[in-house]
């Protein structure tokens, strides 16, 4: 993989498929995304958020949809995640986003999560969050996490 | 701390990383929902855990978590190990519970990686 040019207009793109159903393999795809992006050499607190919001967006789609794609696409001054499904959707997304509100099964539950925490922390871990949703079609999640300056943009709670 | 003498303080059992317990620890979270510990667990720190499938693993890898302590005598699976030892985070069994493991390291110096959800630390 190349360093990251200097120039401008540079910028990468990957995209991932996930199965739904398959537990085994939730958190590959973060995994993958956090050594590419160590590769590009950005800061720690940077590949952190991308990588959970990654790990958190992975772990729905595993539990809840027919099977989906992460993009990852990088630009010089922020990165772009894509989790688009297919699947259920999400009838009530201000529901969906609450602390606490869940409709996870006992599998999910086992593996640690279906607490109702999961869009929350995407969306406390994003600098730009938007979602989307069709019953009966899919979800889709955007996440972009600003490159520098992450002081100032850190829009996280609870965290020193 | 190092990692070695949280080894001692809680007699754990070194089920991976035994070439990595010089590592220095300050603080803590101990937690059996992953959501959780990915909503307030720091890099750097201990993840104290009773649960020990693959995705302590994937936590622990995407915050940085320094170490992951399993408590009240868990042993996770060879996948799990298997894991671990691929993202090279150590791994250490104990017999006692959270409660306990926590109090005792807590005696010697180690606090958590926050006080209380959503306000940051007063002091570190």
């Amino acid at each position: 993989m190349n360093p990251v040019p200097t120039c401008e207009k540079w910028q990468y793109r990957e995209s991932f498929p996930v199965d739904g159903g398959n537990f085994d393999d939730a958190g590959l795809v973060s995994g993958s995304i956090k050594m590419t992006l160590k590769e590009f050499g950005l800061e720690s607190d940077v590949i952190r958020r991308v990588a959970l919001v990654t790990y958190e967006s992975e772990i729905n789609m595993v539990s809840y949809s027919i099977r989906g794609k992460i993009h990852l696409h990088l630009q010089p001054a922020h990165v772009i995640i894509e989790a688009v499904d297919e699947g259920p959707g999400i009838p009530d997304i201000r529901l969906a986003m609450q602390k606490g509100w869940s409709t996870a099964n006992d599998r999910i539950r086992e593996m640690g999560f279906g607490a109702g925490m999961g869009l929350n922390n995407i969306r406390t871990f994003s600098d730009i969050f938007h979602i989307s949703s069709h019953v009966g079609s899919g979800t889709r999640l955007k996440m972009i996490i600003h490159i520098g300056n992450t002081e100032d943009q850190e829009s996280g709670e609870g965290r020193p | 701390m190092l990692l070695r003498d949280v080894q001692k303080i809680l007699d754990a059992e070194v089920l991976v990383g035994a070439e990595k317990l010089d590592f220095e620890v300050q603080t803590a979270f101990g937690a059996d929902l992953m959501s959780d510990v990915l909503a307030y667990a720091v890099s750097g720190c201990l993840l104290l855990t009773g649960l020990t499938n693959q995705q302590i693993i994937r936590t622990a890898d995407v915050l940085d978590i320094a170490a992951i302590i399993l408590v009240r005598g868990k042993k996770p699976s060879p996948e799990t190990l298997q894991a671990a030892a691929e993202k090279k985070i150590p791994v250490l069994s104990t017999k006692y519970i959270l409660f306990e493991a926590a109090g005792r390291l807590y005696k010697n110096g180690i606090v958590g990686c926050v006080e209380k959800v959503d306000e940051p630390r007063a002091h570190l």
